[in-house]
């Protein structure tokens, strides 16, 4: 069985991940994905680069807490979670979430579930390279609102 | 106590070092927290009281309410910005 989470450097292909994902269970009805990438625009500002820092061993284990906590609020089969670290570009990818389930309802709530999760609670941080300097990225309080419709308080803002 | 301290991002930056041991007597989170600002520079303005600083106890998103025990790590950063 493949890990679940991976925190890396190197690209990712969906193809692959999904592929493995439902090779081993015929029960699979419904595959839902997310992947977010890197924009060459932040908050009114051209961003040329973006570094990723995360804190090792925290990350790994709030995800695979996460995805815990999806087996127990969706009916899901499986998860995968990729994120990247390290020096990016515009238009690379950075995460990657993927889910499975017997029908697409549950997929499509469990991977939303797990990138308003994600977003809030893993220990990421965006600096980004701007005309006007190297800047972090601030939290943005929307995040915070995602992850109250699922019940969950966030206070990351 | 012997505790392990971790600093990332912006933290990091402002502190200048990413990690240090300390012996402390602080009794919770809070208390280590008042004890590093209390240094002054760096510390007193990344960690200061009102600014948004997450605290992580042994890799866990903590209260600042949280007792501190023999052996911790405690990881200060800033809101999280991943995904």
């Amino acid at each position: 069985m493949t890990a679940r989470v991976s925190i890396q450097t190197e690209d990712f292909d969906l193809s692959t991940e999904v592929a493995r994902l439902r090779e081993t269970d015929k029960g699979v009805g419904a595959i839902c994905s997310f992947i977010g990438t890197v924009r060459d625009r932040n908050d009114g500002l051209s961003v040329s680069t973006l570094e990723l820092e995360h804190y090792p061993g925290m990350t790994e284990k709030s995800i695979e807490a996460m995805i815990d906590e999806a087996h127990q609020r969706f009916n899901i089969l499986g998860a995968r979670v990729i994120h990247r670290v390290g020096l990016l570009q515009p238009l690379d990818q950075i995460v990657l979430v993927a889910v499975t389930s017997a029908h697409r309802g549950q997929s499509f709530q469990a991977c939303e579930f797990l990138m308003d999760y994600l977003k809030t609670q893993a220990p990421f941080w965006k600096k980004e390279q701007t005309p006007a300097g190297a800047r972090w990225v601030d939290a943005r309080v929307s995040d915070d609102a995602a992850l109250a419709r699922w019940g969950i308080k966030a206070s990351n803002g | 106590m012997k505790v392990q301290l971790r600093y990332f991002a912006s933290i990091r930056e402002a502190v200048g070092t990413g990690s240090e041991s300390l012996d402390t007597q602080a009794g919770t989170l809070a208390a280590l927290r008042a004890e590093l600002v209390a240094r002054g520079g760096a510390y007193a303005d990344a960690l200061a009281p009102g600014k948004s600083v997450r605290v992580a106890l042994n890799q866990t998103m903590s209260d600042e309410s949280a007792a501190l025990s023999e052996g911790a790590e405690v990881g200060f950063f800033p809101p999280v910005t991943g995904g």
